[in-house]
């Protein structure tokens, strides 16, 4: 071997190669254009006085005084906290029951217990109106037995039992992970110590867990108070995030009403995460140890066995009826005022895969191209901040987490004023492009992508790529051939979660669909709902979304398993 | 420690008996019986997988046995949930609840049986004194020393003031120095309160140092119950030999009868067998490395063997000298204690291997 001179391998070591710091630039110059700027852009207008450029607080007081939008933020609120509430009592008894318990069939629970993920809880808003509107199944039943009717889905009401329904998963499966940490003999010294029953699990089996469900109770809170849809589809105007969307397609793009609501809408975001940390400080007990064996399962008495699948059953039953409701819905002639449909047809799934296929293809190309940048972007980010000393590294992991406080709708208020002054030489604004519904899709996905490469690498000890350097492979050989194939696993789920996300995504692209030849399958989904004839297609098109994803994902957890096994690393 | 006594309780005697024990296919504990003095400080030694542990488990109640009893203080608590048996014991990962401050942590017994406040609060000093914690009581487990730890968790068990205390490894998480330090404050801690103690380790220097007496485990099965010297002196199989301590062990057959009654080691050699010594059905030869010495002539005393023996091996190991001697087919060490200046064995040379008959044991193959 060739003498290398000293100074410049020290120098090396000490800073970054130039390609790092080329890489590392890019990335912040993405973040920039396509997080930062529209932001930053959201909050500059909403403090300035419209058409001037001097600022203002006037825009806030205006929110303030106006009735409609401090009853909007009220019900943003209201709806948002009752849904974690609500979303906890389905959740809870599922985690509880499947980690605790000798439970058969805990693996089907959890499974089907992420299904509502993978729907568009918009779609889930119609096919719920079916079961249990007005003059829904249930409420047909009732009146024709009882005489009464429930006011499930009236109001916010609707926005309530849609949201938790879709959501609940997140506290089930934060839940259900910390449930599993607890070391049994956490449990163990508890009860040698003369504690039992209900008291063992509210002075140490629940608090162990607490970290768990408020990591998933705020990401609830945040996910509906964010939402736009759902209100949207179930005619519910008064919430903060109809309202910025209303105000800006409606009156216009250069209504600072729009801007505020936005800026409130982060407020709001960055609030409930800031607070769920403050109440996790300190929390974050790791309590496994090495040879611990997890929580004790218990074996269930008979009765309360009985009790325990009843009530498993019951919650599967009320969180799978939005499916059922759109399986039926996409095969049904006539479905209005009946407990079922009259009468059954494959027409819509027709129509939707003739005049409708453009949307499924539009689909499929926003989210592969979205989640390949997310992981490209993942990679990348976790690799500089893991395995490099490069200054202000840290600086691009929080940008790109910092998306995740970022609502949908103000992403894309914010390119719609960002980038309709940019247009292009024939005169098209950047902000009327398909490319960029797929920057947004990316941006907001992005977190989620870049928490799975992070974990995926910092899983890999350094020492396969010490020796992979010191066979002679440079970095950039060494990140291809020995870092990227070993975190195969991780990257793939990244880029599922990114996928099947983007794939219904629809707060940020509602804004920025301009014509119906771009928009994706959400989009198209949305349109039909609006009217009545367009529900059976609407529906068609929503079981197509759900199957999509879902064989997605299925495909995407064959191969990570088949590839882990190869490795070896399988259990 | 300071010297507060206020939590010792009568000491109670334990009694296993009969005790079998099965995981589906897998016998994990045979016929187990065993009687364990009132404020005896027993240990359950053996190797991972003996179990050991699961015989601890099982008096804490976390297992349950197929047959037998378990009886503390001659109450049979076979039936008794963990929450009733009054058995305290100091889990191997301390299991010191993180959401709890240290003095929460000793106090969560206390409160789960119902004790009077002021009595909890005295009860919780008395147990962190006794410990030497009482300055770190406000603190999370988590800003606290490995050793500070277990302190901890050995306080939570006591101020319940419970009628056996169960020690799982209670030094294997921690350093070789600390490990040293805290065995004797453990054993300490157990001559003050005069409670009887069970201990499990697989290190057989932890349980001769501080235990009373030791049932040594293997495969489920209790090999022999002892004090640390019985054990050593007099093992009762080659499990034992060979677990406490370092054994040469030289298969062979008698032959002969009579006065040309004699033990052919395998290869050839051949030791007289003396009149007065006790030989099982298959007999093993077995002796302690240190019993024996090397001399480039033959023994004169005697009682003494002497063997034809090759050097193979020569190891330095600071006070002695550890040399693997070849007999016949067999290699064995023998420790000869370091003297500068001393000759020394050179590898490849021949030598004679003395050794007293009394040191020889004679133990089923």
């Amino acid at each position: 071997m060739t003498a290398v001179p000293a100074t410049p391998f020290r120098a090396r070591a000490l800073a970054a190669t130039p390609g790092q710091i080329a890489l590392a630039l890019a990335i912040a110059a993405f973040l920039l254009v396509f997080l930062v700027l529209p932001v930053a852009t959201v909050i500059y207008v909403a403090f300035t006085q419209k058409g001037t450029s001097s600022f203002t607080l006037v825009n806030f007081y205006d929110f303030v005084r106006t009735e409609l939008f401090m009853r909007s933020l009220w019900n943003s609120f209201y709806v948002s906290a009752m849904s974690v509430a609500f979303a906890s009592v389905l959740a809870l008894p599922l985690a509880y029951l499947t980690t605790r318990f000798a439970f058969r069939g805990a693996a089907i629970v959890q499974t089907l217990g992420f299904l509502p993920l993978i729907m568009p809880p918009f779609v889930g808003a119609v096919a719920m109106q079916l079961f249990f509107g007005r003059n829904g199944s249930i409420n047909l039943l009732l009146d024709d037995w009882f005489g009464f009717k429930i006011d499930f889905m009236e109001g916010l009401n609707g926005v309530i039992l849609v949201q938790s329904i879709h959501y609940f998963p997140f506290i089930l499966i934060n839940l259900s992970a910390a449930l599993r940490n607890i070391d049994r003999a956490m449990e163990e010294a508890a009860q040698n110590l003369g504690s039992s029953g209900f008291r063992l699990f509210r002075r140490i089996v629940f608090p162990l867990a607490l970290p768990g469900y408020l990591a998933g109770a705020s990401l609830v809170f945040v996910k509906v108070f964010d939402d736009l849809a759902t209100p949207l589809l179930l005619n519910v105007k008064d919430m903060l995030a109809p309202q910025a969307y209303l105000r800006v397609t409606s009156i216009g793009i250069a209504d600072p009403m729009g801007y505020v609501i936005s800026v409130v809408l982060i407020v709001a975001s960055v609030l409930a995460m800031w607070l769920s940390a403050l109440a996790l400080k300190g929390r974050d007990y790791a309590t496994t140890q090495r040879g611990g064996g997890g929580l004790a399962r218990r074996v269930m008495r008979p009765h309360e066995a009985v009790l325990g699948y009843g009530v498993v059953i019951l919650i599967l039953a009320l969180v799978l009826a939005p499916h059922l409701a759109l399986l039926l819905l996409s095969f049904a002639t006539v479905w209005s005022f009946s407990p079922l449909p009259d009468g059954f047809t494959v027409a819509h799934y027709a129509r939707v895969f003739g005049e409708s296929s453009l949307y499924i293809k539009n689909t499929l190309i926003y989210a592969t191209l979205a989640g390949g940048i997310d992981i490209l972007l993942g990679v990348a980010i976790a690799y500089l901040v893991l395995r490099t000393k490069l200054v202000g590294r840290e600086w691009l992991d929080w940008m790109a987490t910092a998306a995740l406080a970022i609502p949908g709708v103000v992403l894309g208020i914010g390119y719609l004023r960002t980038f309709y002054g940019i247009t292009l030489p024939d005169g098209t604004p950047l902000a009327a492009l398909w490319i960029t519904i797929v920057m947004a899709l990316a941006i907001r996905r992005l977190p989620y992508a870049l928490r799975a490469c992070h974990a995926a690498l910092q899983q890999i000890s350094v020492s396969l790529e010490e020796a992979a350097e010191n066979l002679g492979a440079t970095k950039a050989r060494t990140v291809r051939r020995i870092v990227v194939p070993l975190m195969t696993g991780g990257i793939l789920a990244g880029f599922v979660t990114s996928f099947a996300t983007a794939a219904v995504e629809l707060s940020a692209t509602l804004m920025l669909v301009q014509s119906n030849s771009d928009a994706p399958l959400a989009y198209g989904l949305y349109v039909f709902m609006q009217s009545a004839a367009g529900r059976g297609p609407g529906a068609a098109l929503g079981v197509v979304a759900v199957v999509l994803v879902a064989a997605c994902t299925f495909l995407s957890h064959l191969i990570v398993e088949r590839s882990q096994k190869a490795k070896g690393m399988g259990h | 420690m300071n010297a507060n006594v206020s939590l010792t309780t009568p000491a109670v005697s334990v009694a296993i008996e009969g005790i079998n024990l099965s995981y589906g296919d897998n016998h994990v504990l045979k016929d187990v019986n065993l009687a364990i003095e009132p404020g005896e400080f027993f240990a359950f030694l053996g190797p991972s997988g003996c179990g050991k542990t699961t015989l601890l488990r099982l008096i804490a109640g976390f297992n349950r046995a197929d047959t037998g009893r378990v009886s503390i203080g001659g109450r049979d608590i076979s039936r008794l949930p963990p929450w009733k048996r009054d058995v305290g014991m100091v889990f191997q990962s301390y299991a010191l609840w993180p959401h709890m401050s240290v003095r929460r942590n000793v106090a969560f017994g206390l409160e789960e049986r119902g004790v009077k406040r002021a009595e909890i609060d005295r009860r919780v000093e008395a147990a962190l004194g006794l410990v030497g914690l009482s300055h770190l009581a406000e603190r999370r487990p988590s800003q606290l020393s490995g050793g500070q730890q277990q302190r901890v968790a050995v306080a939570r068990t006591v101020a319940v003031e419970p009628k056996v205390l169960l020690l799982d490894e209670p030094l294997s998480n921690l350093d070789a120095k600390m490990r040293v330090q805290v065995r004797r404050e453990l054993r300490d801690l157990q001559q003050r309160l005069g409670l009887t103690t069970l201990f499990v380790t697989h290190d057989q220097e932890e349980a001769n140092s501080i235990c009373d007496r030791i049932a040594v485990m293997n495969d489920g099965i209790v090999q022999q119950v002892g004090t640390p010297m019985e054990l050593y002196e007099r093992p009762a199989n080659l499990f034992v030999a060979g677990f406490l301590g370092t054994a040469n062990i030289l298969k062979g057959r008698v032959v002969g009868s009579g006065a040309g009654h004699r033990f052919e080691i395998e290869g050839g050699v051949t030791v007289p067998i003396t009149e007065n010594a006790e030989l099982p059905a298959d007999p093993t030869m077995v002796f302690r490395p240190q019993h024996a010495t090397l001399e480039t002539s033959e023994a004169l005393s005697g009682d003494a063997l002497s063997l034809p023996c090759t050097i193979a091996h020569r190891e330095f190991l600071g006070a002695s000298i550890r040399y693997g001697v070849r007999i016949g087919l067999t290699e064995v060490a023998v420790d000869i204690p370091f003297q500068s200046g001393r000759d020394l064995f050179e590898i490849d040379s021949e030598a004679r291997l003395n050794l007293s008959t009394r040191s020889l044991h004679w133990l089923s193959a």
